[in-house]
């Protein structure tokens, strides 16, 4: 009887694949393919041209309504026309740089936070700073004349509440999902119900009890702004999927660590804050990052309670009578706003996690 | 440091420790203080409510609404309750749901599989949908199929991509299916359920293809017998004038919730779908293969058992959310299960009865998708393992 021994002397060839060739090989290897590739670039095209030419050949870039009339194709003039409240909505005209510097400080907060160069505690101080002082320049701050949140509107409101809503979201998301976990039975059932409640109903439930419910609830003569009230919502909206992301990182660390750091003589805060939380925390960013984007998204709903966010500023535009609901173009502007946002971020998130990976690995 | 120590009960309490874990009475106190602060706000909420007269509870449930209903699957008037109202919602809810996830499911499917075809071209197109419908808000999505369905052409000018089915701004025209008879054809279904279940006792002896053929030839045996008896008729929609006569007809509120939800759902599922499919190592395939297993058997026997044990759980995810997100038909119009219930709200003044009622409906529609689909997990799940 032989005995076959395989010894795996071959290594693996060095020689790249050829890209161009695996190409060709997916376009047309097969009568399949072909037909495949033929028939998708057949209507490709037939959808390409037509929009290409609604978009770019038959536009009218500037001008008045009646260009617009005059031609078939996208009437970009409109969008020159009306940027200016489809990005800042009812914010007074002649201050609207507040509104601007406010999403800046924003987006300068939330882009530092993404560089893994920049993570320490001193980030949670910069957080309620920065975002402490983008509520006051939107609030007139720097002119000294108040602006009303009634007049907020646009791109900033919706940078607003999706960033504070993840804030706000976050302490309240971390503690949820620690009370889940707890050995305080009576604790752990009301995060339980807190948290399969939110997440059973849709967030428009939630922004109605925050306009319906909530006003009914305060001795009379008393008002909480609307919009306070909608972050707010969204705020308690986002803690229960916030502490779904947390536990799932707190179940992903072996229980030695919890073992090792009682060993050490930690208490339970310590240990959590210095051992478990970390870990946890970082292990499920990129989950954090998805749901940022959703957030981003679904800010969108506040439309339902008559706040003036990015969308709904486009959509108010398109009613203006003068301009006859150029609908294709605010959207397509807004899609591209919203698109661009949400892409980049993950993109972002994708990048982050072979980042994340790398670390791991290289330890 | 004692309080913390897991070892020593804390003294006198070791009754309450046993029902409630840890630190027992600090929890009673928050306990407490959390079930007074919401009794005062309900407190505030009830006098509120009496000083603009209404009174709380759900006797409003028998009054009349006095509202009409756009769209309703059961009789409904503005002399109906409040009740049937909510009813009407639920329904409309349902079916757009329903009809979304099936459709959702077969796109996605189908759309997953593109995306991981060897052909760069399809996988590429079908890329560019799944990033594009990910990365803007379904809000938008709804607001753009909402007004492509308003651009339609009137019914006079309807379009008809396939003959039988009509588009227009008035709405949507299908062919359906008219039962003449209930009778014969509730005995034949039950007839051709018997025929089936007797075939299927009969699987093993026969290949794959020849009982899917059986159960089809069966199938339509029973329809062409019914419609030859006059007991069941298509109803083809017909254009006459001005109006669109016979057929299933839908609105395009309707429609644009429909499509905008099942085409926003269908490329998550295809993304889930992928990765399932993904997560199989590429040795299962391999070696499959060196068992002399075609490439439809691996799939069938050997990936997908183990991808669905990837995909179940994410799709009740997704078929949880397409529910919730159908709730966005406030926004275009479609009167759902909670536009009715905040009109209800606006009129009545009950807003917490009302919304405790969309709560709850919510919940026992999310706890009943997941049971379903948890029961359906364990299944796969038992069948990959190893045993």
């Amino acid at each position: 009887m032989t005995i076959a021994v395989w010894e795996p002397r071959l290594r693996p060839s060095r020689r790249r694949p050829d890209r161009w060739a695996a190409w060709r090989r997916g376009l047309f290897g097969s009568p399949l393919n072909i037909a495949i590739t033929l028939a998708l670039a057949l209507l490709a095209l037939a959808a390409a041209a037509p929009a290409l030419r609604w978009a770019l050949l038959d536009a009218t870039w500037g001008g008045t309504a009646q260009d617009c009339a005059a031609r078939s194709g996208a009437c970009w003039a409109f969008i020159a026309e009306k940027w200016r409240f489809i990005v800042f909505g009812l914010y007074p005209n002649d201050r609207d740089w507040q509104a601007a510097l406010a999403v800046a400080l924003v987006a300068g907060l939330v882009i530092v936070t993404g560089l893994p160069r920049f993570w320490s505690t001193r980030l949670i101080a910069a957080w309620i700073v920065v975002l402490a002082l983008a509520l006051a320049v939107m609030g007139g701050a720097p002119t000294g004349r108040l602006v009303p949140t009634d007049k907020w509107g646009g791109l900033p409101m919706t940078v607003l509440l999706s960033v504070i809503g993840f804030a706000g979201a976050f302490p309240l998301g971390v503690a949820l999902a620690l009370a889940r976990r707890s050995e305080m039975r009576l604790l752990r059932w009301m995060a339980i119900a807190f948290i399969e409640v939110m997440r059973g109903i849709p967030l428009i439930a939630v922004l109605y009890v925050s306009t319906l419910i909530f006003p009914l609830m305060l001795p009379p003569g008393m008002a909480i702004d609307k919009l306070a009230r909608a972050q707010v919502a969204i705020i308690l909206f986002v803690s229960a999927y916030m502490a779904e992301i947390v536990r799932a990182g707190l179940q992903s660390l072996p229980t030695g660590q919890y073992e090792a750091s009682r060993a050490l003589g930690l208490s339970w805060w310590m240990m959590m804050r210095l051992v478990i939380l970390p870990q946890a925390l970082k292990a499920v960013i990129p989950a954090f990052v998805n749901l940022a984007i959703g957030l981003f998204l679904d800010t969108t709903l506040v439309i339902v309670i008559g706040l003036f966010d990015f969308l709904n500023t486009a959509r108010v535009a398109t009613t203006d009578a003068s301009w006859n609901g150029y609908h294709n173009e605010a959207y397509t502007f807004v899609a591209i706003v919203y698109f661009t946002v949400s892409y980049a971020a993950s993109r972002y998130s994708l990048w982050l996690e072979a980042q994340l990976r790398a670390r791991q690995d290289s330890k | 440091m004692t309080a913390i120590s897991p070892d020593a009960p804390a003294p006198g309490a070791p009754l309450l420790k046993n029902l409630l874990g840890e630190r027992p009475l600090t929890q009673i106190v928050l306990f407490v203080v959390l079930v007074t602060a919401l009794g005062l706000l309900g407190r505030a909420m009830v006098s509120n409510m009496a000083r603009v007269g209404i009174t709380p509870g759900f006797a409003f449930l028998s009054r009349p609404t006095n509202f009409g209903i756009g769209e309703t699957l059961i009789a409904y008037s503005p002399e109906s309750s409040f009740a049937r109202a909510i009813l009407v919602g639920l329904l409309n809810t349902l079916s757009v749901s329903i009809a979304g996830c099936v459709l959702a499911t077969l796109l996605g499917v189908a759309l997953g599989m593109a995306r991981m075809s060897a052909n760069p071209l399809l996988s590429s197109i079908v890329r560019a949908y799944v990033e594009l419908i990910r990365n803007t808000p379904l809000l938008l999505q709804l607001f753009f199929w909402s007004a492509s369905f308003k651009a339609l052409p009137a019914t006079r000018q309807a379009l008809e991509p396939l003959p039988g089915f009509y588009l227009s701004n008035r709405g949507i025209y299908l062919p359906a299916l008219q039962i003449e008879d209930g009778r014969m054809v509730a005995t034949a279904i039950l007839a051709a359920v018997l025929v089936l279940f007797a075939l299927w006792r009969f699987r093993r002896r026969m290949s794959g293809t020849l009982a899917g053929a059986a159960t089809l030839a069966v199938l339509l045996l029973f329809a062409w017998g019914l419609a030859s008896a006059g007991a069941l008729r298509a109803d083809i929609p017909v254009l006459k004038g001005f109006n669109i006569a016979g057929g299933l007809s839908l609105t395009t509120e309707f429609g644009a919730l429909l499509v905008g939800l099942f085409v926003n759902a269908s490329a998550l599922i295809a993304e889930i779908v992928r990765s399932g499919i993904q997560s199989v190592p590429r040795g299962q395939w391999e070696a499959a293969e060196s068992l002399g297993l075609h490439r439809a058997q691996i799939f069938r026997r050997i990936v997908l058992p183990q991808a669905l044990r990837v995909i179940t759980p994410l799709m009740t995810s997704n078929y949880l959310s397409l529910i919730k997100n159908s709730s966005l038909a406030v926004a275009i119009g479609y009167p759902d299960l909670v536009s009715i219930i905040n009109t209800a709200a606006n009129q009545t003044g009950q807003a917490l009865e009302t919304i405790l009622i969309m709560a709850s409906i919510y919940l026992t529609i999310s706890l009943a998708v997941s049971y379903a689909m948890n029961r359906y997990n364990a299944r796969h799940a038992l069948r990959g393992l190893a045993r």
